[in-house]
């Protein structure tokens, strides 16, 4: 078992899912500490989002078990899970088109003990007050990305779930998405992150789980994460 | 041609409330919902039964009437349309079609094909001066109804915390789930209400149209129409396609009367080769 930093926030046993009667995760277990970050590094395919769907309880077909905050959450809907405080960033980042930025913040309910003022939301992205009048999707790539994770926060998710919040948006804006998730962590916050990028994993993440064809095959520190960044850039496929 | 345009307009209003129901409800459940046009005629049928039988007047009908087929709705969904749901989508096809053949067989049974008469409530038998042209009273407080009810739904839709979350789940039910919120709450009050909706137009449409067991299947061909163009699921895009259709088609009839029937269909036709959505619908909307 890996070691975790924290008391273990999130732990998943023996997590199985398929896709009709394609199996696309194999047993997964793993942990994350609380005030963690955490990434799954693997290929298109290996089966980074379907983890992060089960977690969410979005998988239709799927067994194991996840514990969260020291409760079993295996049996609990999608809802429930999000009001226990998983806060989920999907892939295509979730901006709704017929709701405004601001209503795109407030939709979901505030949980846990800390949940963002609206005030902190617009002082920290200044970008998401001038246009809290717009719809969502007017938003350019970057500034969609800034309020998928500005809406976790609003909620006052204790774990964020960012299925690859950097892919297909420029340096600049990966740079400030490295910033925010560092101030959540600098506030005790934890987050399990899907990334492809391997400098950005290791810049901004304290520990990485290697996905491969539905497993997970190795479980690296940062340090080694770093020594062997070519090594893992070439089996990616990067 | 003014008043063929009015008359486009009080056609619109039935296709705009018909349309509006069926918009929420493939938007929150994603179910087509076949038996609509039934439910319009059941609203018509109900009415018509309660002045005939018990001399309810139509005032009290058009409240009632919907209301009870609202209530009939949510019954129909919790027991049959949501344990469904979660098989493919042709069940619920099939499921709502053969309701609707039912509904309808047991109306004609019942009544026979004939079409029953239902006179105009003495309040509204008049006529009103519209300044270039009088207008069966009658007429202009149905448009005035569906233009009220249409503008109401908008404001709950766009002002309130509820109609925030009808217009995510309508959007993307899945992802409002991970955020927090229980659409299913949501789902049985919002079929209810669609179909109290139909019900209501059925109501409606009982002095001004022949009250028949096929008057709903008559009318729901062109509202699927209606809400193709208009963009599936879009629930601005199936009013505005409503009255725009209801619009088009008087005038159709007034200058190409032989293609009155067709004309809804090649403006669809024509609509999707241009916006495979429909006017106001997202692509995302078609996966």
């Amino acid at each position: 078992m890996p070691r975790t930093d924290g008391t273990p926030i999130l732990s998943v046993e023996g997590l199985s899912a398929w896709y009709g009667e394609a199996q696309v995760l194999r047993e997964v277990s793993l942990q994350v500490g609380e005030g963690e970050i955490v990434t799954l590094v693997g290929r298109n395919g290996a089966g980074k989002t379907t983890l992060l769907r089960c977690l969410m309880g979005l998988q239709e077909r799927w067994s194991g078990s996840v514990g969260f905050l020291g409760a079993d959450i295996t049996r609990l809907p999608a809802h429930r899970r999000a009001r226990q405080g998983l806060g989920y960033v999907p892939d295509d980042r979730g901006v709704y088109s017929t709701l405004t930025v601001e209503e795109n913040l407030t939709l979901p309910p505030a949980v846990g003990p800390a949940p963002w003022p609206l005030a902190r939301v617009y002082e920290t992205f200044p970008r998401l007050r001038e246009r809290r009048s717009f719809p969502g999707t007017k938003l350019s790539g970057g500034e969609q990305q800034m309020l998928a994770l500005a809406r976790v926060l609003r909620m006052g998710a204790r774990l964020l779930l960012c299925d690859e919040p950097t892919e297909g948006l420029s340096p600049l804006i990966v740079q400030q998405i490295g910033d925010i998730l560092r101030e959540v962590r600098r506030q005790g916050g934890t987050v399990l992150l899907i990334e492809q990028n391997v400098h950005f994993a290791s810049t901004v993440a304290d520990r990485h789980y290697l996905l491969a064809e539905g497993r997970v095959v190795e479980s690296l520190g940062n340090d080694e994460m770093r020594a062997r960044r070519h090594e893992l850039l070439e089996y990616l496929g990067i | 041609m003014l008043q063929q345009a009015f008359n486009g307009l009080v056609g619109g209003a039935f296709y705009a409330l018909l349309a509006l129901g069926l918009a929420v409800i493939f938007g929150m459940l994603g179910v087509v919902n076949f038996a609509h046009g039934a439910f319009y005629m059941l609203g018509a049928f109900g009415s018509y039964v309660l002045l005939d039988s018990f001399g309810v007047n139509f005032w009290i009908a058009l409240v009632a009437v919907p209301v009870a087929l609202g209530l009939a709705g949510t019954v129909l969904q919790r027991l049959f349309i949501r344990r469904l749901a979660p098989l493919d989508p042709l069940y619920n096809f099939l499921f709502t079609f053969g309701l609707a053949l039912i509904l309808q067989d047991l109306v004609k049974r019942e009544y026979g094909v004939q079409s029953q008469p239902y006179p105009r409530p003495d309040l509204l038998a008049g006529t009103v001066d519209l300044g270039l042209f009088t207008y069966p009273a009658y007429q202009v407080f149905v448009l005035a109804v569906s233009v009220t009810l249409c503008l109401l739904v908008w404001l709950v839709l766009t002002r309130t915390r509820v109609g925030m979350i009808v217009r995510a789940a309508t959007e993307r039910p899945e992802l409002t789930r991970a955020l927090g919120i229980d659409v299913g709450r949501w789902v049985t009050p919002v079929f209810g209400f669609g179909i109290a909706l139909a019900g209501l137009a059925g109501v409606l449409a009982a002095p001004m149209r022949a009250v028949n067991p096929l008057m709903g299947g008559d009318l729901i061909i062109t509202v699927f129409a209606v809400v193709v163009i208009g963009g599936l699921g879009s629930i601005f895009g199936s009013v505005a396609a409503g009255f725009a259709i209801g619009l088009v088609s008087a005038l159709g009839n007034l200058y190409v009367p032989a293609l009155s029937q067709t004309l809804v269909f090649i403006l669809m036709a024509a609509v999707l080769l241009w916006r495979p959505a429909g006017l106001f619908g997202r692509e995302e909307a078609l996966s």
